[in-house]
């Protein structure tokens, strides 16, 4: 009753628990010989199924590989490549001119490839394969209806009528040179009203009539669904956005059987095959993996096995409880990554952060301090990553770092005001009757500070769950990559297989941490 | 001639520009109980912490039991000593056994069970009782008993009490001090007392020291006091409490 032990070493318990669980590291498979080329994509349905294509040829081959779908945004996939994270992924020579080299457009189609790949080999060390044949440019559209009504054939005709357009355009293309800002200075094409919208629900968007112009993309397999027309760019602002391989200079030099595998995609797909594959996948909700299955057969790169046979039956002939149920062993894996995340990110944050909020709580720099690392919860998720992707690469560590930045907060605020907050007479008093300070502070002012203290650490934990999503950016796995996915895809089942997860996982969380808060807070205190 | 068991040497202690003890010299022997009068901001309190090092001072020099406060540990110094602050500053996460326990814990003792055993019955709140309750359970009487019993655990050679009946109704802080009164026969331990009420101060003290904006006023018997104050202000002072004209 009288015993020494008024907290229950929770930070023991928290460092050994940290030591064991990276010690269960994921290691990725090692072969020291052949490593497998690593496929990156971006988050949306043709990076998806390019990526899945490339990988899928060159399995066919016998060429090992390791699939990173789904990666952030080109800020994030470029330097990923470039730092070796990845080997190769599909992209755009428009993209590459205007995202990453920040060049002005050139000259036509071909001038613009050559000028990207010339560049990219030169500044980065990285290879263009030929082009896969198809253009992946912006499609402005409109309602056919609005165009036969106000005569609508061109960007041009479009500007003219432009106080009267309410348009609706994805957050990049609303920024982006060629974008918007283009549109402005080259039409003068003013909007009355500019939405930002997900690339899933543009096209729901214009046909409910919210929205009058979006910024399609011409291989969209969406775009043939809708009575849409799409408007000339007749000043030619966009520049050309040929889609081909991209591949990192020394993987193409030390594995030319690689290089050699991906070129038979080259020239092979035209943009009505890429728009037919696109809607498998967008429109009739097949799986990826089935489509690119589908489209190796067609351009004769793959047999006609027993896979291919079978024509992929879309997911969504299965009802929502049953579809979650025929993948319960995926989605548990991806729950239990997603955990774990959470888990040591936390464990990490806690330790840290309860540690520099009792060293903050008996300085004048706490508010400063405190602050600050709360300004680090406003810096967006993709920012972050894409930031520490140089000294971090992608994949788990950059996932654990930012969700252990953005857990801080909580609880280095929870720590001093709780330590700060407690009851003035009683620390006093233990001080006159001979406690030294260190025992002050873990005797009386820790467990006196544990409401306050805990509250913060479930902010910080439940939040953490939710933010975890972010990890699918660069490849950290857990519940984000089918909620990456399904946006991406428009497909609302992925992004449920993700988020019901999520939400059960953050409410377990939050009880599991009620627990451990009654476990530490001193009776009177409950 | 014993050493006193608190002397106070000429203390100065400045807060910003504000002097709160200017050159306060008093010698507390071993035994003897002496109560410290003054109002708000007198300086009565920076005097007691002074004595556990809780407050460095800026000149002079105090001891306990002989000893220099800045020459020794702090840590040590504290726990010879006992201390009841006027909110009693019970731990409220802890038992009142554990409470009372504190010092001796705090010490190493072997049974510190024993020890706040013997000092909960001394001030009247036996440990089968009592030892179990959160102090929020108790009334503010019963809390600055367990406050004393806290304090005299360790049997400690000196009691420091800092407005220790003050935040009580009449009638409680009258049993406590009566409370105080027979412990310290039974222990016979030295204190410094400090108050604001003279009334408290003639009860319990065997001499009372008169403080006024940080400098002694008078150091006297309570009838000595009472009888010849030495300045006007300590005259006014008695003249307040009711107390002049030889009443009682």
């Amino acid at each position: 009753m009288i015993g020494g032990r008024s907290i229950r070493t929770p930070f023991i318990a928290g460092l050994v628990g940290l030591a064991s669980l990276l010690a269960a590291w994921p290691a990725a498979a090692q072969e020291a010989a052949r490593p497998p080329i690593v496929i990156g994509s971006k988050p949306f349905a043709e990076s998806y199924l390019l990526a899945e294509v490339f990988a899928q040829l060159l399995e066919s081959r016998g060429i090992a590989v390791t699939r990173k779908a789904g990666l952030g945004a080109t800020e994030v996939a470029f330097p990923a490549l470039v730092a070796g994270a990845i080997d190769v992924f599909p992209e755009y020579s428009g993209t590459g001119l205007l995202v990453i080299l920040k060049a002005p457009r050139v000259g036509d189609r071909a001038a613009v490839f050559d000028r990207v790949s010339r560049e990219m080999a030169r500044r980065y060390d990285i290879r263009w394969l030929p082009p896969l044949g198809f253009e992946n440019t912006y499609a402005m559209s409109v309602r056919t209806e609005m165009a036969e009504r106000l005569g609508l054939r061109t960007l041009s005709d479009a500007a003219r009528h432009g106080a009267s357009l309410k348009a609706g355009f994805t957050a990049d293309f609303i920024g982006l040179p060629d974008g918007l800002p283009g549109l402005r200075s080259t039409y003068g094409l003013a909007p009355a009203e500019v939405h930002a919208l997900a690339p899933a629900v543009k096209y729901q968007a214009i046909a409910a009539g919210s929205v009058d112009l979006i910024d399609a993309y011409s291989t969209d397999g969406l775009l043939e669904r809708y009575p849409l027309t799409v408007l000339e760019d007749d000043r030619h602002v966009f520049p050309p956005y040929d889609a081909a391989a991209m591949l990192r200079g020394v993987v193409a030099r030390e594995r030319p059987e690689v290089v050699a595998t991906l070129t038979l995609l080259s020239g092979r797909i035209d943009v009505t095959r890429m728009r037919r594959w696109n809607a498998r996948v967008e429109v009739e909700g097949v799986a990826v993996a089935a489509v690119a299955r589908e489209a190796l057969v067609d351009l004769g790169l793959v047999e006609t096995g027993a896979a291919g046979a079978t024509v992929a039956t879309p997911r969504a002939s299965l009802s929502l409880v049953a579809d979650l149920w025929s993948r319960r062993a995926a989605i548990a894996a991806m729950s239990a990554r997603h955990l774990w995340l959470t888990s040591v990110s936390m464990l990490a944050a806690i330790v840290f952060g309860v540690a520099l909020g009792l060293a903050l709580s008996r300085s004048r720099a706490a508010e400063g301090v405190t602050r600050a690392v709360g300004v680090l919860q406003t810096v967006p998720g993709i920012a972050l990553l894409a930031f520490m992707l140089p000294f971090l690469g992608i994949g788990v560590w950059p996932s654990l770092v930012a969700l252990f930045l953005y857990s801080l907060y909580p609880i280095v605020r929870g720590t001093v005001t709780g330590v700060r907050q407690a009851d003035r007479q009683a620390v006093d008093a233990a001080t006159a009757l001979g406690m030294t300070p260190r025992q002050v502070l873990w005797f009386v002012r820790l467990p006196l500070a544990m409401p306050v203290l805990m509250a913060g650490i479930r902010t910080a934990a439940v939040t953490n769950v939710g933010t975890a999503t972010l990890a699918a950016f660069v490849g950290g796995g857990g519940l984000g990559d089918p909620i990456v996915a399904g946006l991406a895809l428009a497909d609302t089942r992925m992004i449920l297989s993700g988020a019901i997860p999520a939400a059960l996982l953050a409410a377990l969380v939050d009880v599991a941490l009620a627990g451990v808060q009654r476990w530490l807070t001193p009776v009177p205190l409950r | 001639m014993a050493e006193p068991a608190l002397r106070a040497h000429a203390v100065v202690k400045r807060f910003g520009g504000v002097s709160a003890l200017d050159g306060v010299s008093i010698a507390i022997d071993a035994g003897e109980c002496v109560a410290l009068v003054g109002e708000s901001g007198s300086g009565k309190s920076t005097l007691l912490r002074a004595f556990l090092g809780l407050t460095p001072i800026d000149g002079g020099a105090v001891f306990v039991g002989g000893q220099d406060v800045t020459a020794v540990d702090p840590v040590r110094l504290r726990r010879g000593i006992g201390y009841v602050p006027q909110d009693g500053g019970l731990l409220p996460h802890w038992t009142v056994a554990r409470n009372a326990a504190l010092v001796p814990w705090l010490a190493g003792a072997a049974t510190p069970e024993a020890a706040a055993t013997a000092a909960l019955d001394l001030v009247g709140m036996p440990l089968a009782t009592f030892g179990a309750r959160w102090p929020r359970e108790l009334s503010g009487g019963q809390r600055q008993r367990v406050a004393f019993a806290r304090a005299l655990a360790a049997r400690p050679a000196v009691l420091l009490l800092d407005e220790p009946f003050g935040a009580l109704d009449a009638i409680t802080r009258s049993d406590l001090q009566a409370m105080f009164a027979t412990l310290r026969r039974q222990t016979g331990v030295t204190t410094l007392l400090v108050t604001h009420d003279l009334h408290e101060a003639r009860r319990l003290a065997d001499r009372v020291a008169v403080l006024c904006a940080g400098r002694v006023e008078q150091i006297a018997t309570p009838a000595m006091l009472v009888s010849s104050p030495a300045t006007p202000y300590v005259a006014s002072l008695i003249a307040r409490a009711g107390l002049a004209g030889g009443v009682a």
